[in-house]
């Protein structure tokens, strides 16, 4: 059956990676609403700067649902200086592209994964050196 | 294709074999311009009179006040438009419900720039206009009445007949968008009383790119193109031949077989409800659950979205379509749900299923089977679902 996404996409959609919650997580971030179509949810754990564990939930189209997969694949087992690099392009080059009105989705998360950072600093007592980003400001980057 | 199970019968049906064989010497051999008085023109013009005739015998008009369009959009269009230009001395103003289809909604807009006054009223929660809100909404400047007859989405089938006595009595013109109902449901244009009336051939088993409206004979109106004297100076340019002939086989075949085509379908639909509202739990059915279209399920399914239960039917062949938000190019819920109250949660997560005649009691099993699968899958993924 044709579909509007790439390969990659439609595996993540099809067979996504870390679905569920993480009860004891160290950093939770949920962004966006229903009226919009979409809500992400992530959630990490981290063991000495490392991202050992990272589960997502979603709330979307099949664009939203790859992109939170492709996501938590993207940070686990690395350090939390190197999650800080992970954009949304990242994500939309890791899923073999987006059409353009699903960039949209890339970004959410991008911005689920910063505010699970920050919720991990927070919970941490260190001042994030996360600012969350707007949607057009991650698109304009 | 084979093997693909069409439950999207609003957005477009299979052309039956018999419409497209009469579509084929008009292809392949009889070629000349209708407008040509020698032979090969006079054998199209023919052909097309034949069409004019069938179509005007499903909805009980006469063949000249019938309109051949390309699309029922270009004859919701048309009829605003030119209803509005053509009656601009006596009034300004047009009445229109909130659930029409973009076609109607997007040129009463065009005619609010121009100057015109446009009246929306709204609709109930199962999709029905108040025939009293049209009385209310109608003004001394008031031209034109646009209701639609069945909505295309929720499917409820709107009180045309009842809303005819009150804008004629003030001798306003009203027309009605049959998009959806003409070949689905017995439509008689001199029953209803409506001036105009747009119709679409992909909508009865008939080719897409031919639509029709239906002018009752001294409604004024204003051609939308002109330069010509086709379709009696009302729509100007060579006549879309093939497409009109096929649409004419189309409406014949409907006119025979639209009681049995709605006997077939609305046990489909009825069982199809019935399945889903069994099977699955936090769901709505959307519209009116007697006063609707035979071949329409619109269901909300709560904590999930409707593109996501899409592509999860489409990779088991099944197609239909979504009111949801990120299904539109302009990443807008459906007007229409949210018209008849619906939270734009659930209007993202909502699934038009449209039945028509190839589908088969298999083919309502199968989806029943796969649906609720679809929706726990989804669900489990949702941050909302709590179980």
């Amino acid at each position: 059956m044709d579909s509007p996404y790439s390969e990659t996409v439609m595996d993540h959609f099809m067979n996504p990676r870390n679905v569920g919650e993480i009860k004891d997580a160290d950093g939770v971030g949920t962004i966006g609403n229903p009226a919009c179509g979409d809500i992400m949810q992530m959630f990490i754990k981290v063991e000495n700067d490392v991202i050992v564990d990272a589960k997502f939930k979603t709330f979307g189209c099949g664009a939203a649902i790859a992109s939170s997969s492709m996501a938590t694949e993207l940070i686990k087992g690395k350090s939390i200086n190197e999650v800080l690099k992970v954009t949304n392009k990242a994500v939309t080059k890791a899923l073999g592209g987006l059409p353009k009105v699903k960039r949209h989705c890339s970004v959410l998360a991008e911005q689920a994964l910063q505010s699970a950072l920050n919720d991990y600093y927070k919970k941490e007592g260190i001042p994030s050196p996360v600012k969350m980003k707007s949607e057009e400001e991650i698109l304009a980057e | 294709m084979e093997g693909i199970i069409n439950f999207d019968h609003a957005a477009a049906t299979r052309p039956l074999h018999d419409v497209a064989e009469s579509m084929k010497p008009y292809m392949l051999d009889v070629f000349g311009n209708p407008s040509s008085m020698h032979s090969e023109g006079q054998r199209v013009k023919e052909a097309i009179d034949e069409a004019r005739e069938q179509v005007a015998s499903l909805i009980n008009a006469s063949p000249e006040e019938i309109v051949f369009t390309a699309s029922g959009s270009e004859s919701n269009n048309f009829t605003l438009k030119g209803v509005a230009f053509a009656n601009r001395k006596k009034g300004d103003h047009i009445v229109v419900s909130a659930i029409e289809h973009f076609s109607v909604l997007q040129a009463a807009k065009s005619l609010e720039k121009l100057g015109y006054q446009v009246s929306q009223i709204p609709v109930d929660k199962d999709g029905l206009v108040d025939p009293d809100d049209v009385k209310k909404a109608i003004t001394d400047k008031t031209i034109l009445v646009s209701i639609m007859y069945a909505n295309h989405e929720v499917g409820t089938i709107e009180p045309i007949e009842e809303i005819a006595k009150i804008v004629k009595k003030r001798g306003i013109l009203f027309h009605s968008d049959g998009v959806q109902t003409v070949g689905t449901i017995p439509v008689d244009v001199k029953k209803l009383n409506v001036d105009f009336l747009s119709f679409a051939a992909q909508t009865f088993y008939g080719p897409k790119g031919v639509a029709g409206l239906y002018i009752k004979k001294g409604a004024r109106i204003d051609p939308l193109i002109v330069g010509g004297i086709q379709e009696g100076g009302r729509r100007a340019g060579t006549e879309n031949v093939m497409g009109i002939v096929g649409m004419g086989t189309a409406a014949e075949l409907a006119s025979k077989e639209v009681a049995k085509r709605i006997a077939h379908v609305q046990v489909l639909r009825d069982l199809l409800i019935q399945s889903i509202e069994e099977k699955i739990d936090h769901v709505c059915l959307h519209g009116h659950r007697e006063l609707r279209l035979p071949n329409n399920v619109n269901f909300g399914f709560e904590y999930i979205e409707g593109e996501s239960i899409l592509l999860l039917l489409g990779m088991e062949n099944i197609l239909a379509s979504s009111g949801s938000a990120c299904t539109s190019k302009a990443l807008k819920a459906s007007h229409v749900l949210s018209a008849i109250g619906v939270s734009p949660e659930i209007a993202n997560g909502s699934i038009l299923f449209t039945l028509g005649i190839d589908n088969t009691e298999a083919d309502v099993n199968l989806l029943s089977e796969k649906l609720p699968r679809i929706v726990d899958r989804l669900r489990a993924m949702s941050p909302l679902y709590q179980k």
